[in-house]
């Protein structure tokens, strides 16, 4: 089964409550941080990396003696990726969004391909021997799916054939990167922050995902925040009145904000949030366990 | 208002990882501000109207682009719209071909191509924004459908028409609440901005993000500084961060405790400087610094060094 751990609002807690469910889940699982523009997950789970890959999109990188200033492809650009002035054709690769209607339609094949760095992919595994997979944006880069796209087909390269789940750390919000994870993974677990934009977050998340049909429950994190009380009463109300499961409450405490902000998982420092975890990873298992075979 | 020309200020806050504070602080610094237009740039998910509470004038329709879709009674199934589709949108049921619209990226190849002209290239309306009135100035938003693309396009839209506004009606400040991480939206809410206002936490995640979200400054040349939010979390951790920041010539605005009057404050709808508080005075101060940066532009920026290629050789020569 795969689970992605999303959220509307940023910051919610996705990344801490990832890592801590690597180490409660009771199941062979990978990894991966999908956060490709702030990916953190390896701050808390330490994995050692193997494999880089680059991924670079094709892109038109120069016009060759052959270019008549047709103008065709810059006709077919509706990135703004290409100009003609005066009577020379000019391009603009950052604009470039790698569809290759220019190649195809140039008539005297004058368009020289270039690739434009998008960010890595990189393979690897924690100490306990889970796979692990991430991927990082280049800095100025404004695309993300194409390099999410490429990081999800190594994680079913690497994976193939296994019978393990995957847990994937997502991006915030319903935007395309989020939304391209999404599309890959058999269940969605939401974690809602109970403030009053984290709220607005995850009604707008819930619209957001429940579309895609898959089934969803929800983490509240960050419970009897001082200052925020009757926060998670709200939460729960909107999540009754939309059928959906609150599989786990995780309380806010200074102390693990502390913790956290160390770097350390949570379920590292005591006891206590180590049956908090165990418990949720099980409730999570039986709530989508059923769905997950269909 | 004034009329004598002022060069038009727009600061935009981001903050790399998200749930740093930064719709909070924008509110907070929205109940300080003179003469300013407000805009909530994380058109993907805003907050910042449950503060500011706008009152819309104007609201219009955002077209997002298009998207390509087959008109299967004139298809002849002979399948070059997959083959040229680079985004594996086009689907092959058996039937006859569809294009999945989550997947089409609108670039129009396969509708130009088609040698029926058997594609249909529909403009969709991908969400809404509003020219609105709230307690402290005007305020651009929007409400992007949730799951919609193009949200790029909707800042760089929200951005010009809060220029258009403030030229018009003489206020002299932009103050926009960006959104997390370091892509399309990000990109486009820094693009034209004066300085970037950088929310961090002390945590080790804030600073990771941190550095790539500075990164992203660094490389559009934009001046930036930033505010250490709920720096009493980690108080080790927000000393190491501000002796970074001196040795690397990063400007820190300030820095805000955890407090609960801050939350306080959002549970009534309110900006922080709202209330009579002490966190107020913390925040006043912070905002004045803010107000009072001038960047001695280009000398506070070092180089910034790409880790990967920017663009081949070939493709920086050729422009």
């Amino acid at each position: 089964m795969r689970i992605a751990i999303a959220s509307g609002k940023g910051g919610a807690g996705k990344t801490t409550l990832t890592a801590s469910l690597h180490q409660s889940w009771p199941r062979p699982h990978v990894m991966a941080d999908t956060d490709v523009e702030a990916p953190n997950l390896h701050l808390f789970l330490h994995p050692v990396m193997e494999r880089s890959i680059d991924v670079a999109l094709s892109v038109p990188a120069a016009v060759n003696a052959a270019c008549t200033s047709c103008g065709q492809c810059r006709d077919i650009c509706h990135y703004g990726g290409i100009a003609r002035f005066g009577n020379k054709i000019t391009l603009f690769p950052d604009m470039c969004h790698g569809c290759g209607g220019c190649f195809v339609v140039c008539p005297e094949h004058a368009l020289e391909e270039g690739r434009r760095a998008l960010g890595t992919v990189e393979l690897g595994h924690l100490a306990d021997g889970t796979l692990y997979v991430s991927g990082a944006t280049r800095i100025g880069e404004v695309m993300t799916p194409p390099l999410l796209r490429r990081l999800l087909a190594e994680l079913d390269l690497a994976t193939q054939g296994q019978d393990v789940d995957m847990l994937l750390d997502s991006p915030p919000g319903v935007s395309c990167p989020a939304i391209t994870v999404a599309r890959r993974v058999d269940a969605v677990l939401l974690v809602v922050d109970p403030t009053p934009f984290g709220l607005a977050d995850f009604r707008i998340a819930f619209a957001a995902f429940s579309a895609l049909h898959l089934p969803l429950a929800v983490v509240i994190n960050r419970a009897h925040m001082p200052g925020n009380e009757g926060g998670e009463a709200a939460v729960a109300d909107f999540c009754a009145g939309h059928g959906l499961p609150i599989v786990g409450v995780l309380p806010f405490s200074r102390e693990a904000a502390h913790v956290l902000a160390q770097g350390e998982p949570l379920v590292a420092t005591g006891s206590q949030w180590q049956t908090l975890f165990a418990a949720l990873a099980q409730k999570i298992l039986h709530v989508f366990g059923g769905a997950a075979n269909v | 208002m004034s009329d004598a020309k002022q060069e038009l200020r727009e600061l935009v806050v981001i903050s790399g990882k998200g749930g740093t504070g930064k719709t909070s602080l924008v509110a907070a610094f929205a109940a300080l501000a003179q003469n300013t237009v407000f805009c909530d740039l994380d058109v993907d998910v805003p907050d910042l109207h449950i503060i500011l509470r706008p009152k819309p004038r104007i609201s219009s329709p955002f077209m997002g682009g298009n998207k390509a879709r087959v008109r299967s009674a004139d298809c002849i199934r002979c399948g070059q719209c997959k083959d040229v589709c680079r985004f594996d949108a086009v689907r092959d049921k058996g039937t006859g071909y569809e294009v999945d619209e989550a997947l089409c990226e609108g670039c129009g190849v396969c509708v130009a191509l088609c040698p029926e002209k058997a594609m249909d290239f529909p403009e969709a309306r991908c969400g809404e924004w509003h020219i609105s009135q709230t307690r402290f100035g005007p305020m651009l938003h929007a409400a992007l459908a949730p799951g919609q693309e193009n949200s790029g396009r909707l800042v760089s839209l929200l951005k010009k028409e809060a220029r258009d506004l403030a030229k018009k009606e003489g206020y002299t400040t932009i103050l926009c609440d960006g959104s997390p991480g370091i892509g399309c939206p990000v990109i486009s809410s820094l693009a034209g901005a004066t300085v970037a206002v950088i929310v961090t936490e002390p945590s080790l995640s804030g600073r990771h993000d941190l550095e790539r979200v500075a990164g992203v400054c660094r490389h559009f040349r934009l001046p930036f500084g930033l505010v250490i939010n709920r720096w009493d979390l980690n108080p080790e951790g927000s000393a190491a961060l501000e002796a970074f920041c001196r040795d690397s010539g990063i400007t820190v605005f300030g820095r805000i405790p955890f407090d609960a009057d801050m939350l306080r404050a959002t549970a009534q709808s309110l900006a922080a400087t709202e209330l009579h508080t002490q966190l107020r005075d913390t925040i006043v101060q912070l905002w004045q610094n803010i107000c009072h940066f001038r960047p001695a532009t280009s000398v506070t920026l070092r180089p910034y060094i790409p880790a990967a290629p920017l663009l081949p050789d070939i493709i920086t020569s050729s422009l």
